[in-house]
């Protein structure tokens, strides 16, 4: 079966956030990269889709600026047959984004297309579903585990304390939640391997976005903390005080 | 700007409205009254009989109303489509729905249709002159966005248990929202409910978290005992759930689970910038450690300095008795 699956370049999830000096955005001096932790997950049930039986591809697509050819090629080396990169220098906002992939993919011939349930930068998790409805593809969040058989993919996910199992009709737009699958590691064959890949590069002049970021702050501090001993007559004074002062239980 | 009144999706669940119905309708209604207009209401599925009533005193004017087997349990493009032929009838200039698993599949479906702007996950809704203003957390909430937009609808999801749902009484029309149901491309075929139905992390007033300093899986009852006590869910830490202690489902932080729980108790949770991403929106936070430097206590509000296998069964305990006074 054929798989696209879209990633983004995000900054590590261990960053320590700065803000840049415009108010507005994100100081990446010092920021390592990687590609979002969910959308590794989404590369890696791509690849055990493709090599379960029956042959196929895989294909990952970014939006993102041309340092995110890193990114693409991480999946490459982890086995994705070709990358398209669309090369935009500044990052729009979801919908944007949506737009950007849902061109680049219209007219191409797949089975299933992946996404991470979200992106650990904006944490939107909308590019999935809109990609999904400007393509007017069937759409499921969430998957934790995504199985195929007659044209038609079988969905587990979580939702309101319960599991659904879902039968979607392929083509289909799944996100993939922690669980789906564990990511491998590239080897050094697989490095090797990514230089000699087709890497289709496609420019966007500027992403359009519907929103505009006014500001970025950090969250505002916390008063203190109260310490509390580690006695009984502690546990009833903290409980007390959750009650009257704080009025959370 | 000539459109001014607002729609909001109200959710329900097992024949009731959620509570998240009431925090998108006190949300809607304030800023229905800075657009200068009405407040409109979408239930879709089975609200209840009193759904209605309960709406008008959070402010909504009107209800839209539709039901039927596509409705009988959430399904995104059912949803989907009851929104679309509701934006048709309002012509609303914002759209709010609760950013729960419906709302954040369906929110960025109907804004891409729609060709509206789009703000997911959002913490306030206002209005600045022309433009409807929101903040958001991003990177997991260590940064804080206040994002604008002048286009002509927006689409907005709310985080749940952020917005305090506020009473502005008023006598709620209903009216049937008529819908011809496509056929759906996706079918539920099963649902596996838990033995006993859990709180969802995400929408859950109380939490109670534990860390790798649990030792060991043979402990969690102690984290189970506390939560059960304080009718609160649980959550771990990604160390915990990296071990295979616990499923990934209860996982808080940066790479699982956002929380903003009323109150947020982590037990033997050493607070790594992963975790402190996910949980630091709760209101109140009760940190339990040995470690006196360990970094959840930069975010506590209460600290105790000590055991969790005194200080555990201790607080679940006190808790218990003082629960039933």
């Amino acid at each position: 079966m054929d798989v696209v699956v879209c990633l983004k370049r995000v900054p590590d999830t261990e960053t320590k956030v700065k803000i840049a000096p415009d108010g507005k955005s994100l100081d990446v001096s010092g920021v390592q990269w990687i590609m979002a932790p969910y959308d590794e997950i989404a590369v890696e049930k791509a690849l055990l889709l493709r090599d379960g039986g029956g042959g196929g591809s895989v294909t990952v697509v970014s939006v993102g600026p041309a340092e995110a050819v890193k990114e693409l090629r991480t999946a490459l080396a982890m086995g994705a047959d070709k990358a398209v990169h669309v090369v935009t220098p500044a990052a729009g906002d979801a919908s944007a984004t949506a737009k950007a992939l849902a061109d680049a993919i219209r007219g191409s011939k797949f089975d299933l297309l992946l996404c991470g349930k979200q992106a650990t930068d904006e944490d939107d998790a909308a590019v999935g579903p809109m990609v999904a409805a400007l393509l007017d593809l069937p759409f499921v969040a969430f998957a934790t585990t995504i199985e195929v058989a007659g044209g038609k993919a079988t969905v587990r996910r979580e939702i309101d304390g319960e599991v659904e199992v879902l039968e979607v009709d392929l083509p289909a737009v799944l996100t993939a939640q922690k669980g789906l699958a564990e990511p491998r590691l590239p080897g050094l064959k697989g490095i090797m391997a990514s230089k000699k890949k087709p890497l289709e590069e496609k420019p966007l002049a500027a992403a359009v976005s519907a929103t505009e970021v006014r500001s970025l702050s950090l969250p505002p501090g916390r008063a203190g903390c109260t310490k509390i001993p580690p006695t009984r007559e502690g546990m009833a004074q903290l409980l007390k005080s959750l009650r009257n002062d704080r009025g959370v239980l | 700007m000539s459109n001014r009144d607002v729609l909001v999706v109200a959710e329900v669940l097992d024949g009731k409205l959620k509570k998240s119905a009431h925090e998108v309708a006190t949300a809607g209604r304030r800023l229905a009254d800075a657009l200068g207009g009405r407040l409109t209401a979408l239930v879709a599925g089975n609200g209840g009989s009193g759904a209605a009533a309960e709406l008008g005193k959070h402010g909504v004017d009107a209800v839209l109303a539709v039901d039927g087997p596509a409705f009988a349990r959430y399904a995104q493009e059912a949803l989907v489509d009851a929104v679309l032929a509701a934006a048709g009838k309002v012509a609303p200039r914002a759209i709010l729905f609760a950013a729960s698993v419906p709302g954040k599949e369906t929110a960025p479906a109907v804004a891409a249709r729609l060709g509206a702007a789009c703000v997911a996950d959002a913490l306030t809704v206002a209005l600045d002159g022309d433009a409807i203003v929101a903040t958001k957390p991003k990177l997991a909430g260590k940064a804080l966005a206040t994002v604008a937009t002048k286009a002509a609808v927006a689409v907005i999801s709310l985080r749940v248990n952020v917005t305090v749902p506020q009473e502005a009484p008023r006598s709620a029309t209903v009216e049937a929202l008529a819908l011809t149901p496509r056929a759906p491309r996706i079918r539920l075929k099963e649902v596996v409910a838990p033995t006993a139905k859990e709180i969802e992390l995400t929408e859950a007033d109380v939490i109670v978290s534990g860390g790798r300093g649990m030792q060991d899986p043979k402990h969690w009852p102690l984290i189970l005992g506390l939560a059960d006590a304080l009718g609160a869910a649980h959550g771990a830490s990604r160390a915990v759930v990296d071990a295979g202690w616990r499923p990934h489902k209860e996982q808080v932080g940066q790479t699982g689970k956002t929380v903003s729980p009323k109150l947020y108790v982590a037990c033997a949770i050493s607070g790594a910038i992963q975790h402190l991403a996910g949980m630091s929106s709760s209101k109140v936070i009760v940190a339990i450690n040995k470690d006196p430097d360990a970094p959840i206590f930069q975010v506590a509000d209460y600290g105790i300095v000590g055991d969790v296998f005194q200080v555990v069964p201790m607080l679940t305990e006190e808790a218990k008795a003082f629960l039933k006074k």
